[in-house]
């Protein structure tokens, strides 16, 4: 078992790392309804983590909860050996953990590369004179975020949207855009909120190679909710399974879908 | 050809009017563009803002008149003033206070409401402001003077005249708030484009979720926003008090600049300038050349008419966002 070792090899040669966040004995409620029931997991350094379940399984709210948008009523939420305490959403942004949204949002007014430019409003640091002005440290680090944007522009490969208005991209190039602002802020853990969900076969692999692209070359740790149980399969190097708020598997990709449990919940089960 | 020149005076008087209107304009611009939310209220900061710039450069006593029927004192004043650019230093210190209570007791508890819901909160904000301002510094007409120049301008007289052998009659309060209008958009348009602040301000206006995710605290942001608002409102205060009186149909500029905003485009800075402009010019003009053979008064209504037209063929204003929708 996986959750004992201080680290493992993946199938694939891929070193990872120690605990980097870990959730304990997770519950949310809203009113009477009970969306997360004593959820436990970890996610460690460097790899790809894939939380599934079917439709209303509290996937979205899980995410939620590490992204500081939701409070859960009980349970721990430890980040990098520290338990987290009651956060905002943007405290939490300026903690590392980048984040992109099942519905999309983005900031429609704006062009690409000023969406992507708020990705990196916590780390600028000139004055507002100095940068009303274009004058001194500000230009000089302007430049340096620019340079860092463009890089991750390059990467995505949207460099020819780059001046579009994001209200007027398609579907699938929004996706991309949002998953290069969550980028642009350097994020030692990105939250991927169904990134494939909506998109056609071609854009499924374009997402994926994405996404292993970013683990493999900026080494950043990657949580991300699916449903298409394939694609996840594929890329993640553990999953964790949910199920009307209640985790009923966890483990690599083999392990859980020799589960029973876990067939049961997606194949449906014969009741007598 | 003295038709012509006498047009060109009532054109640039238009001009300084225009100006007048947009910095009115500007105020609703700043908060429409950080919160999607039509600041009824802005008309009335401007006149909270002279009233206590008045207030506090004649060493008035706030609440004087609520002292007095409480405890039957006999206070006015505290028998001190203090220099204008003081007055309004402590002022513009207000306005950042009053903007701060405003995020802290009313914006708080409406994130994620519906834009409309906000607007009837300045609805409300609008008469309790109104309130506050006639209970703290009383209702009645003060005259406001900070120091700019008023009257004629004889310099301009005196150059048309020598050009034209016609002088125009340009008031020096004009010049200057145009002067100061130029500077304050000036800086406003730097502060929105090229600043980290102004950058997460357009965020918060486009997407309140996305922007919390990228690490912006909407409760800074809207402070500051309205700060800035303030800070417009207390330049408009200054300029409008001190050329018609700090008195309480001030706020009613904010019905002014409605039209204007509708030309110009709500969410544009230069758009306020430039709708502000054309609606005073517009309306010097059409004075001027219709007037007479409609029996006059035309500047009452002008300027909605053409708003009216506006709306019909561009809603968005000149300067607007485009209107975008993917079907």
């Amino acid at each position: 078992m996986i959750e004992e070792q201080s680290h493992y090899i993946t199938p694939d040669g891929r070193k990872i790392g120690g605990v980097m966040m870990e959730m304990k004995n997770i519950t949310l409620r809203f009113g009477g309804v009970t969306a997360i029931k004593d959820i436990s997991f970890d996610i460690r350094q460097g790899e790809i983590r894939a939380i599934i379940g079917p439709n209303g399984a509290g996937k979205s709210s899980m995410l939620n909860i590490i992204s500081g948008f939701y409070r859960p009523q009980e349970g721990e939420v430890w980040f990098k050996g520290e338990r987290r305490g009651p956060m905002k959403p943007y405290e939490v942004a300026r903690l590392g953990i980048a984040r992109t949204f099942q519905n999309i949002a983005l900031f429609d007014g704006m062009s690409v590369l000023d969406n992507i430019m708020t990705g990196r409003l916590n780390s600028m640091k000139a004055g507002f004179l100095s940068q009303a002005l274009w004058w001194g440290a500000a230009e000089r680090e302007e430049i340096a975020h620019r340079e860092k944007v463009e890089k991750i522009i390059d990467f995505l490969e949207i460099q020819n949207i780059r001046k579009t208005p994001v209200g007027r991209l398609p579907y699938g190039l929004k996706k991309r855009v949002e998953l290069a602002r969550a980028l642009a802020a350097e994020p030692q853990l990105l939250l991927l909120d169904e990134p494939m969900a909506g998109m056609n076969v071609e854009e499924k692999e374009d997402m994926s190679r994405f996404i292993l692209d970013v683990n493999d070359e900026f080494g950043t740790t990657i949580a991300l909710i699916e449903h298409d149980m394939g694609v996840v399969m594929d890329l993640s190097d553990r999953v964790v399974v949910m199920d009307y708020g209640k985790k009923i598997g966890d483990g690599t990709p083999d392990e859980v879908r020799n589960n029973q449990e876990v067939i049961d919940a997606y194949l449906g089960v014969a009741h007598d | 050809m003295d038709q012509l020149i006498f047009a060109a005076e009532v054109f640039l008087n238009g001009l300084m009017t225009g100006v007048m209107y947009a910095l009115v304009a500007l105020g609703f611009v700043l908060i429409y563009k950080a919160s999607g939310v039509f600041n009824y209220a802005q008309g009335v900061l401007a006149l909270f803002a002279a009233l206590t710039l008045v207030g506090i450069q004649q060493g008035q006593i706030p609440f004087a008149h609520m002292i007095n029927a409480t405890f039957g004192t006999n206070l006015h004043h505290f028998g001190w003033t203090v220099p204008a650019i003081i007055a309004i230093l402590l002022t513009a210190g207000v306005m950042v206070l009053l903007a701060w209570l405003i995020e802290r007791l009313i914006l708080r508890h409406l994130i994620g409401q519906e834009p409309i819901i906000l607007f009837m909160a300045t609805i409300g904000l609008a008469w309790f402001l109104e309130g506050l301002g006639d209970v703290m510094w009383g209702a009645d007409i003060k005259t406001l003077d900070v120091g700019l120049p008023q009257g004629i301008s004889e310099t301009v007289e005196s150059v048309t005249d020598s050009i034209f052998g016609y002088g125009f009659f340009i008031d020096r309060l004009d010049i200057w708030a145009a002067v100061i209008a130029s500077l304050l958009v000036a800086a406003l348009v730097a502060f929105a484009q090229y600043t980290k602040q102004g950058r997460a301000m357009r965020a918060v206006a486009d997407d309140h979720q996305a922007a919390l995710s990228v690490g912006i605290s909407l409760r800074f942001i809207w402070v500051m926003v309205w700060s800035i608002a303030g800070f417009v409102a207390l330049v408009a205060g200054i300029m409008w008090g001190t050329k018609s009186g700090v008195q309480f149909s001030l706020s009613l500029i904010a019905l002014k600049a409605l039209p204007v905003l509708m030309l110009g485009g709500f969410t544009s800075i230069p758009g306020a300038i430039v709708g502000g402009l054309i609606i005073g010019v517009g309306e010097k003009l059409f004075e001027f050349g219709i007037g007479p053979l409609v029996g006059g008064a035309t500047e009452n209504w002008f300027a909605y008419v053409l708003a009216l037209l506006f709306l019909v063929f561009r809603p968005q204003g000149l300067f607007g966002e485009r209107i975008i929708e993917r079907v």
